[in-house]
């Protein structure tokens, strides 16, 4: 569990010999053992934000630093979720999960019988030796999650995870993340645009604009004590949200970097 | 499920060389000359000389087949991974690779035969030759068509390339380079066939030659019909091969 600090983060890219801005000077700070929410419009940066924090982007001004240390993909143990599962197509469904514990050098025997638990847990018991096309996006989702919860990370990154699921789909995973976060309390970030999730999953919610800045930090009332999602509360936080979006959502389109 | 899927294909292979045989049986009514005899006596005739004659040229041709085609594959597979992942190792290499890949190679025969004799060397370089640059840029293609995301967990882990070799790039890149060799080995065995027309007495193609020089169209038809074996073999184990290595893909 280490606590993720962002400090006056700035990244652009060269388009045409121009610099184009797509964060400038974020700061962020995600306290140990909390779920950081990030919304907001396409082509913000929220998902530039987060490869930032994942180690992927190296070019850029600031500083990030993981529990005190600057970021190191290498000393430290990164989960990453992006967007589209990140699992190795030619891998079974068993080989993806032990992945990141394998390339990180932790894999032992003793793991197999976790493996084997998160796997029931999440309804994969008889998918272990299917290849991921085998798969439905939802059940690819829930590799994924077993992937991250088997390796144990210091730090756990989630890009738009639930996003290219069906509505249904999308509560029932959303049920899954949050009672297996409640156990491991790793400390993470996740981005979404939608706002029932971020409600409904973040402790912290972070809004962003067009303009790649972090335009509110808010705690949310929700993230603790977990409201059902007809409550009435629940609800008028979400129109409350919607009003913060709203001045953000014009703008240019594209997911940016 | 795959045990009849397998019966099924087999199946289907058996009509074709059956409707492939009545073919060559109706040309040969037709012409009724020597020069097109009928199967019956070709298959009559390969099964008497096959284990005391041919068998030790078609060995001879496996061998060097097999030789280039580990050479190629020893030097190509990683040259294609360099230059696939690595763009300075690309900038570098990709001209000479363009430059050297249009050349017919079976032109460079005489020189090779004089450069390396007429013997075994000659022909398997030759058959290196024609299988190497397949290899080189199928793999360097396969691995610059790896959408970025597909790293992306690797990264983030911290891998390191003797990490990233084995889990993407590798598996990442089998299906096009099997592809890559499957077709390479079709224009490798005619060329086979040519580089044995000199400096041997063993390998498919000088018996096949021999039988025709001594108007033995029989035995000529036979030697046709093991060299095509063999081919049809080859790809036989290569789609063998892929089915195994690549049970991932749809």
């Amino acid at each position: 569990m280490s606590a993720i600090n962002i400090e006056h983060l700035t990244v652009s890219y060269q388009k045409n010999q121009e610099n184009l801005p797509v964060l400038s000077d974020v700061s962020l700070a995600v306290p140990a053992g909390t779920v950081c929410a990030i919304i907001g419009p396409s082509g913000c940066g929220k998902s530039t934000l987060l490869k930032v924090a994942a180690g992927l982007i190296k070019d850029y001004e600031g500083q990030v630093t993981v529990g005190g240390r600057p970021l190191d993909t290498r000393s430290m143990t990164i989960g990453f979720m992006p967007q589209s599962y990140g699992l190795l197509p030619w891998r079974t469904v068993a080989e993806n999960i032990r992945l990141g514990r394998k390339v990180k050098g932790l894999w032992q025997e003793t793991d197999e019988e976790k493996l084997k638990e998160l796997a029931s847990r999440l309804g994969l018991e008889g998918l272990l030796e299917r290849f991921p096309h085998e798969l439905s996006g939802g059940q690819q989702q829930r590799v994924s999650l077993a992937r991250v919860f088997l390796l144990q990370p210091d730090i756990l990154l989630m890009d738009e995870p639930f996003s290219a699921l069906d509505a249904i789909t999308r509560e029932e995973m959303q049920d899954v993340f949050r009672e297996l976060w409640q156990q491991e309390s790793i400390t993470t970030i996740l981005v979404t645009h939608y706002v029932e999730e971020a409600l409904y999953l973040g402790g912290q919610i972070a809004v962003m604009g067009v303009d790649g800045k972090i335009s509110e930090l808010l705690d949310n009332p929700a993230g603790d004590t977990p409201l059902h999602r007809s409550d009435e509360r629940f609800f008028q936080l979400g129109r409350q949200l919607r009003q913060k979006l709203k001045p953000q959502q014009c703008g240019r389109g594209g997911e940016g970097l | 499920m795959n045990f009849r899927r397998t019966r099924g294909v087999l199946l289907a292979y058996f009509l074709g060389a059956i409707f492939l045989i009545i073919l060559w049986q109706a040309i040969a009514l037709i012409m009724h000359k020597p020069i097109v005899p009928v199967p019956e006596k070709v298959f009559v005739r390969l099964l008497s000389v096959f284990a005391g004659d041919i068998a030790i040229h078609a060995i001879y041709s496996l061998w060097r087949i097999g030789a280039g085609l580990f050479l190629a594959v020893l030097i190509g597979y990683p040259l294609g991974c360099l230059m696939g992942y690595f763009q300075k190792a690309d900038k570098y290499l990709a001209p000479l690779v363009y430059l050297t890949y249009p050349i017919p190679k079976i032109a460079l025969l005489p020189i090779l035969m004089l450069l390396a004799g007429v013997g075994e060397l000659s022909k398997i370089i030759m058959i290196f030759l024609i299988i190497v640059f397949q290899v080189i840029v199928a793999v360097r293609d396969a691995i610059k068509a790896i959408p970025e995301e597909t790293y992306y967990p690797m990264y983030s882990l911290g891998a390191r390339f003797r990490q990233i070799l084995p889990e993407v790039i590798f598996p990442a890149s089998l299906p096009k380079f099997i592809t890559a060799v499957r077709v390479a080995m079709a224009t490798a065995i005619s060329v086979l066939f040519f580089t044995e027309t000199f400096g041997t007495q063993y390998g498919m193609g000088y018996y096949i030659m021999d039988a025709w020089l001594r108007v033995n169209y029989l035995d000529m038809y036979a030697g046709i019909l093991v060299l095509s074996l063999i081919g049809l073999c080859l790809f036989g184990i290569i789609d063998m091969v892929e089915a195994r290595a690549c049970r991932w893909q749809k």
